[in-house]
């Protein structure tokens, strides 16, 4: 994450990296599938929009379950980053 | 109806043949490859594309694509004599139609803002417990028999009990309504006075429900809508009736047929019954993998200019008919398509449709699927098709097993 310089050492092999996942909410629509099957990941209003929860972390052991949670969207609304903590 | 059979699909498919409501699949899969804007002139004339690309992008393109009109001819006949009566109560429901699903934005937005929060996964949840205690006494009632029609005496008899439940209608009336609604959906596609008897009945037993609602308020569905309000003003009460019959039309026999059509193929595939029972954390993704193997839904859309897609010139008026269940077997974007794989890891299908008219009672349809196939595996875990010749499929925009015997030791 940026804003913490020292944390961890800089940008090298060692470095950890931080899987962030996003909704678009312009392209949600509501299917839910994110939501149904990773709940821990994110969260939906009452019309069904999606959002991710916890600012996006994905702690490392769902990193798999993002990948499918974006496999899995039918509006393409879900994307990954991952940057160096 | 057409009885001239089909010599050429790509130019003169019919939805309604035999053969395409029997099998499909093998039309779709020569449409796709050969001639992925599909045309005829049966039934008023329709485009019709089978690759998930095309679907996605017309779906998106809702100002060339039109929902004023989602259906075909031979379906659409009977909701314009619903029409007209209503229109006789009140006239403002000419103007209303059903909304969202035959509206464009802006009317389209309201409505289904309207209709989403009590659609919601949280929503729906809540009538999980009654599904489930209603799919139980059904199996229980034929268990013991070893054979029943898996379409008549289960699939069919689930959601109209769901929504009668939702809508908030005393429990008695249940079975009587769920007749109705077969009358209308079922056994009326091939009588019409008595798909118009039952039309009657559930529109006139709706206007009494929303009436008897207003005098004695309650938490349900009807009551839901006779308190939102759109913009700070309440929702006509010509809406309010458009409404819940919408929801009886788009949420009955597609669901059925989906429950219809998840048995169907447990019953030939003893592998996956067993496979769900030694791991029913896989039901979620086995749901999604059934709808969409399985897709019922082909909805349509009305060119709204002259224009082209894809190289096909199109006019005005012309319709098309949005074929998501053919865009989920393309090779293209899923891997083995026509293999069931209930743990399939990429699966954005779009048996609910994509785009902004995305299916409002998704969850519930999910909920309701789920149930379904639990409760029949948790007393039917083993089972076959007594005949699978004698299987028969509606056709059309509502795919699913109409009459289907099935049999157990
Ligand atoms: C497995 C069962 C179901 C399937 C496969 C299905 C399929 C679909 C599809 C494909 C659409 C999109 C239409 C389009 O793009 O023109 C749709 C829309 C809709 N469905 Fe469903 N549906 C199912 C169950 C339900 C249920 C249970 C309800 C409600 C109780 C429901 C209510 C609606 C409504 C209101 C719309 C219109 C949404 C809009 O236009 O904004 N459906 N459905
Ligand atoms: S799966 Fe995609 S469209 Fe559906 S709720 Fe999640 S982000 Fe939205």
């Amino acid at each position: 994450m940026v804003g913490r310089p020292g944390a961890r050492p800089a940008l090298d092999a060692d470095s950890v990296a931080v899987m962030r996942v996003r909704v678009d909410a312009e392209k949600c629509q509501g299917h839910n599938r994110c939501f149904a099957r990773s709940p821990e990941l994110f969260d939906v209003d009452e019309l069904g929009n999606a959002h991710e929860l916890n600012d996006g972390v994905v702690p490392p052991e769902l990193e798999d379950e993002a990948r499918i949670a974006v496999k899995n969207c039918p509006e393409i609304a879900i994307s990954i980053s991952e940057e160096a903590d | 109806m057409a009885i001239k059979p089909v010599t050429d699909w790509k130019t003169d498919y019919d939805i309604f043949a035999k053969e395409y409501k029997k099998n499909p699949f093998p039309i779709w899969d020569e449409l796709r490859e050969e001639c992925p804007i599909a045309q005829t002139e049966r039934w008023d004339g329709s485009f019709m594309p089978t690759r998930y690309e095309d679907l996605v992008n017309i779906a998106r393109d809702v100002k060339r694509f039109s929902s004023r009109d989602v259906l075909v001819a031979q379906y659409g006949e009977p909701s314009e004599e619903m029409e007209l009566e209503m229109e006789e109560r009140n006239e403002e429901f000419a103007n209303v139609g059903a909304p969202p699903i035959t509206s464009d934005p802006p009317v389209h937005t309201w409505a289904r803002r309207l209709l989403l929060p009590p659609f919601s996964i949280k929503s729906v949840a809540r009538f999980e417990p009654e599904t489930r205690e209603l799919c139980r006494s059904l199996v229980s009632g034929f268990v013991d028999k070893g054979r029943a029609d898996g379409a008549v005496d289960y699939a069919q008899q689930i959601p109209p009990r769901v929504i009668a439940s939702m809508l908030g209608f005393p429990k008695e009336m249940s079975g009587t309504f769920t007749e109705w609604v077969r009358g209308f959906l079922e056994l009326g596609l091939t009588d019409p006075d008595l798909r118009q008897e039952s039309a009657r009945s559930i529109f006139e037993y709706l206007y009494a429900q929303i009436e008897e609602h207003k005098e004695n308020p309650r938490d349900d569905l009807i009551g839901y809508l006779l308190t939102a309000e759109v913009d700070g003003e309440p929702v006509p009460e010509a809406h309010v009736l458009g409404t819940c019959f919408l929801v009886l039309l788009a949420g009955i026999d597609t669901t059925w047929s989906s429950i219809g059509s998840a048995i169907w193929h447990l019953a030939q595939n003893p592998q996956d019954c067993k496979r769900l029972i030694e791991e029913p954390e896989l039901m979620p993704s086995a749901v999604e993998e059934l709808l969409r193997a399985y897709s019922p839904v082909t909805m349509a859309r009305v060119v709204t200019e002259d224009t082209e897609y894809a190289g096909c010139p199109m006019s005005e008026g012309d319709k098309v008919l949005m074929n998501f269940p053919a865009a989920n077997r393309d090779p293209r974007k899923f891997t083995d398509p026509d293999k069931v794989i209930l743990d399939r890891e990429e699966n954005p299908h779009i048996a609910f449709g994509v785009g902004i008219h995305r299916c409002a009672g998704s969850n519930l349809a999910r909920m309701e699927m789920k149930v379904a196939i639990e409760e029949w595996l948790a007393q039917i875990p083993e089972c076959r098709l007594e005949d699978p010749e004698a299987v028969t499929w509606s056709g059309g925009q509502v795919r699913g097993p109409r009459l289907m015997q099935i049999v157990w030791p």
